[in-house]
């Protein structure tokens, strides 16, 4: 069993002596995908630039081409981006030389840490009062819009900042009565509250605790969604975007050197337009140049180009919620909730135009590779019409646009939806970047650290403890080789530089254990035993203490990760990990060892 | 080879614990006093602010770099070499409001590295960013708050293990011996003024778990002894157990300490700080192992019968040992 797991240990260890291959990945974007055209058309664009490349794959959506050396590596970006267009986004990876044989186990190297590989790190904040605000706002019109579509008359619907509630205030007792009914059983999730004043008729109302909730929650998967969006167009290898705490947001982007873009590109703003398609329009003598006055050409549109009315009827600030569903008929459609004023504004539009078909435009503005006098980057505008749907009746406040393919589409839609509608405000609270340089340092830092403590260790035992010291060596070394094996095999754990310093750490207090052992076998020796039994007492009695002294330790690892961040996190795992594989390197693996050498022979002297 | 031979003698360890407690107390007292009156070096990730490290081909000129931040309204920055003098590291409280003045431009706290980064290529081309960090100052609160936690729930967490595993006066031995290495280490940081940063934190409760280790190894010793010889006050028999483990607690702490020294010469600047809180931290546990945890349970009074097992199988079990 020993001999196995180590192989299994030494097998999923094995990539991270492979390296890396610099590569080039091409991915879709906005649902655009990337297929096996798209991928003969780079190779092509390869052949023709006179880049050799050494293997090309196309799988998750992405196409990843490995080339032999990273000046091959810019010059293809250049040459296959310069090409493919905006639907695809072009990014430099680098991808593991892992053998196809080792690939077949699942193995993979380890993941470095941002400290080793250089990158940014950004954690951001989002601003929650804000978020709250709003849905205050929308509440206190929604109120409006529904009393008086019930012909309830108040004086007066406000928000208490100080209170965290609206305040409805009615004529008379009778409404009042009504008006609270009516709101109750419109909103579910509201808590109108009992402790109403009869002399001034008027009523607190408040989100319920599940609401508050799903405000924050809503607020802050907007924010992933759109800086996911985001972070893809800025072409990064493996970027990591993740919710952290109650309202915090982590973005990670290894290899990214150039900050000051990259805020940019988080920060830039996207909004949604509703427009009519222009009706009397001729596409043809369009895209010759003569556009009618009142219209406007969309090149970037789902069916090919299209001419939308240059009059915007209404504006993405005004989405709520936007959510991707199946309709009666078990067709996927997208269901948009609009405030107060976006449903008037709507039902307007829609009210002479059922029949005519209406297109969402999404409009983005992107950082370019022009900067103005002061070396900021210039912003380009997109606009894309995403999507064409005739109006069917007069739409209000909630509707459904269907008509749609592929749930999928759907699903991309409502994304895009959300993304251009009104947002809680973010900002950056704390952020990390590493120059590729010390990134390399790092790691050879880290490296020299290991050997050398690993080597010294292994002096001291082996001069120490004769014989046994070379077993204890060896269970040394199996535990360095179990430990990346099992941070290698676990998909999430990256390795940093604290991580480095556990490893390190490890490697001094896992001889901990072989040397309770030892001390034992040397005891029962002076206490005139025979070599068998003081081996076989001292691996028994040591067990206890050992385990002891490791659970306590592993107890303060645990704590650690849980409660820790980044690099605090990054030492606790390596210590966890390094704690588990050295109780079993230092007493199953030694004993077999012992065993096999010394087991099941008379001996006098035992070399300890 | 061994270090001491220990057929012949038992160290009398208990015989100084009255001085070995008065240093004790004395060293606590010491770094609580520096807390008080220098208090710790608090890192960028527990106040807030920017920080950047910037590399240049040639010695950098610290006056010039001065300058240049004073120019672009960073005045208050401190400007120190890092590691080399090619390398300079420049730290930045956190700014209440920054504006740049050349542009009247607004520029959030986030930006400033970029800022800094960009005027100081323009004063040297070959400047090159090694590393920005800035920490919000709310964020900062949150790293120190969430620190002092985890520190708290591993002592109480540790505490209850122990207790359940061996005895209070055990338990209440071990962390307070806990709690003795952590103040010493800090009240060092505080002393020498060595920042006191995230990784150090982490070294610090590496160090509970190491010095807990050494408690553990010690005091399982004490209660098989106590179980084990018949003969001998408690006094006697923790000095027996000391001894016996005293190879072990050296060996342990001399390989563990041969790695440190090597993380801290060749493990480079970002992890100077922890080699040295755990060095140090790895130091003072040895000792606290010996004569904190132990003499603080023999104070309480420890006495063979708390550490009687209740099953009696276990106590034949012992025996058998006994007689090969």
């Amino acid at each position: 069993m020993v001999v196995m797991i180590l192989l299994i240990g030494a097998l999923y260890s094995a990539p991270n002596l492979y390296g890396e291959d610099p590569a080039i990945q091409v991915s879709g974007l906005r649902g655009a995908q990337v297929s096996e055209v798209i991928l003969d058309d780079v190779l092509k664009k390869l052949d023709a630039a006179e880049i050799p490349y050494k293997k090309s794959e196309l799988a998750d959506d992405r196409i990843l081409v490995r080339l032999t050396n990273e000046e091959d590596q810019l010059k293809a970006k250049e040459a296959i981006g310069d090409s493919l267009g905006d639907e695809y986004i072009v990014a430099l990876n680098l991808a593991p030389a892992t053998p196809e044989w080792l690939q077949a186990f699942g193995a993979s190297p380890l993941k470095l840490g941002l400290d080793l590989r250089g990158g940014v790190h950004f954690l951001m904040e989002v601003d929650m009062n804000e978020a709250m605000n709003k849905s205050y706002t929308q509440m206190v019109q929604d109120f409006r819009a529904d009393l008086r579509e019930e012909k309830l008359r108040y004086r007066g619907i406000k928000r208490e900042i100080k209170l965290d509630a609206v305040r409805v205030e009615m004529r008379n007792e009778e409404d009042l009565d009504e008006a609270r009914r009516f709101l109750a059983k419109r909103y579910p999730d509201l808590v109108v509250s009992d402790d109403y004043n009869t002399d001034e008729f008027d009523v607190l109302i408040r989100m319920s605790e599940q609401k508050i909730k799903e405000t924050r929650q809503y607020a802050v998967d907007q924010n992933i969604t759109i800086i996911r969006n985001r972070v893809n167009e800025l072409g990064v290898a493996e970027p990591l975007v993740q919710r952290q705490g109650q309202d915090r947001i982590v973005v990670q982007l290894p290899g990214v050197q150039d900050t000051a873009r990259a805020k940019e590109i988080l920060g830039a703003t996207a909004t949604l337009e509703f427009k009519m398609v222009y009706q009397d329009g001729d596409i043809g003598a369009a895209m010759r140049g003569r556009v009618p006055p009142k219209a406007k050409l969309y090149e970037s549109a789902p069916r090919g180009p299209v001419l939308l009315e240059k009059r915007v009827r209404l504006t993405g600030d005004h989405i709520v919620d936007a959510q991707s569903s199946f309709d009666e008929y078990g067709m996927p459609q997208v269901t948009i909730n609009l405030d107060t004023k976006g449903g008037n504004k709507m039902s307007a539009m829609t009210k002479d135009n059922v029949g005519n078909p209406m297109a969402v435009v999404f409009i983005e503005y992107k950082p370019t590779e022009q900067k103005d006098e002061n070396g900021v980057a210039k912003l380009k505008k997109i606009e894309d019409v995403i999507q064409i749907a005739t109006i069917q009746s007069r739409l209000g406040r909630r509707f459904s646009i269907t008509g749609i393919d592929t749930s999928a589409e759907a699903h991309n839609l409502a994304l895009m939806l959300r993304a251009g509608a009104l947002i809680a405000p973010i900002q950056i609270v704390e952020e990390r970047t590493v120059g590729p340089s010390l990134g390399q340092e790092n790691i050879n830092a880290g490296m020299t650290a290991v050997l050398l403590g690993f080597g010294l260790v292994l002096v001291f035992m082996l001069f120490y403890y004769k014989k046994f010291g070379l077993v204890a060596n060896a269970a040394l070394a199996a535990n360095l080789v179990l430990i990346i094996g099992v941070m290698s095999m676990i998909p999430g754990a990256t390795l940093t530089l604290p991580g480095i310093a556990g490893i390190v750490l490890t490697v001094g207090m896992a001889v901990d254990a072989n040397v309770l052992i030892f001390e034992r076998i040397r005891e029962e020796l002076r206490d005139k035993r025979s070599p068998q039994q003081a081996i076989h007492h001292g691996y028994d009695s040591a067990f206890s203490t050992i385990a002891d002294a490791n659970i306590t330790t592993f107890i303060a690892a645990v704590i650690l990760f849980a409660i820790g961040t980044g690099p605090v996190k990054g030492f606790a795992i390596t210590l966890a990990i390094g704690i588990a594989t050295s109780m079993f390197t230092a007493i199953v693996g030694t004993r077999a060892i012992v065993n096999a050498v010394w087991g099941g022979k008379k001996i006098d002297k035992l070399s300890i | 080879m061994q270090l001491l031979n220990l057929d012949s003698k038992v160290i009398n360890f208990m015989s100084i614990r009255r001085y070995s407690g008065i240093l004790s107390i004395l060293l606590v007292i010491a770094a609580l006093g520096s807390f008080a009156t220098k208090g710790l070096n608090w890192g960028l990730d527990f106040t807030g602010g920017s920080l950047i490290e910037v590399s240049f081909e040639k010695s950098a000129d610290l006056r010039k770099i001065r300058s240049v931040m004073d120019e672009i309204g960073f005045g208050d920055a401190t400007v120190q070499n890092f590691g080399s003098s090619k390398e300079v590291l420049i730290r930045l409280a956190p700014q209440k409001k920054s504006v740049d003045e050349a542009n009247g431009e607004k520029i959030t706290s986030a930006m400033i590295g970029d800022v800094i980064m960009e005027a100081l290529q323009e004063m040297d081309s070959t400047a090159t960013k090694r590393r920005i960090e800035f920490v919000g100052p709310s964020v900062g609160d949150e790293l120190r708050d969430q620190g002092g936690l985890a520190m708290l729930t591993a002592l109480i967490c540790i505490l209850i293990y122990v207790a359940l595993r061996f005895e209070w006066r055990f338990a209440l031995g071990s962390v307070s011996a806990l709690a003795h290495d952590v103040l010493i280490t800090l009240g060092l940081f505080s002393v020498l003024g060595i920042e006191f940063d995230l990784t150090v934190l982490a070294a610090i409760l590496a160090v509970i778990g190491y010095s807990l280790n050494d408690t553990i190894v010690v005091s399982d010793r004490i209660r098989e002894n106590f179980r084990k010889l018949r003969e001998g006050s408690p006094e006697e028999i923790i000095n027996i157990s000391l001894t016996q483990t005293l190879n072990r607690t050296m060996i342990t702490s001399i390989t563990t300490a041969l790695v440190l020294i090597a993380l801290l010469v060749v493990g480079g600047e970002l992890i100077k700080g922890f080699a040295t809180a755990l060095l140090f931290g790895v130091v003072i546990g040895t000792y606290s192992s010996i004569y904190v945890a132990s003499s603080i349970a023999l104070s309480l009074g420890i006495s063979k019968e708390d550490l009687m097992p209740t099953v009696i199988e276990k106590e034949g079990e012992d025996q058998d040992q006994l007689m090969p």
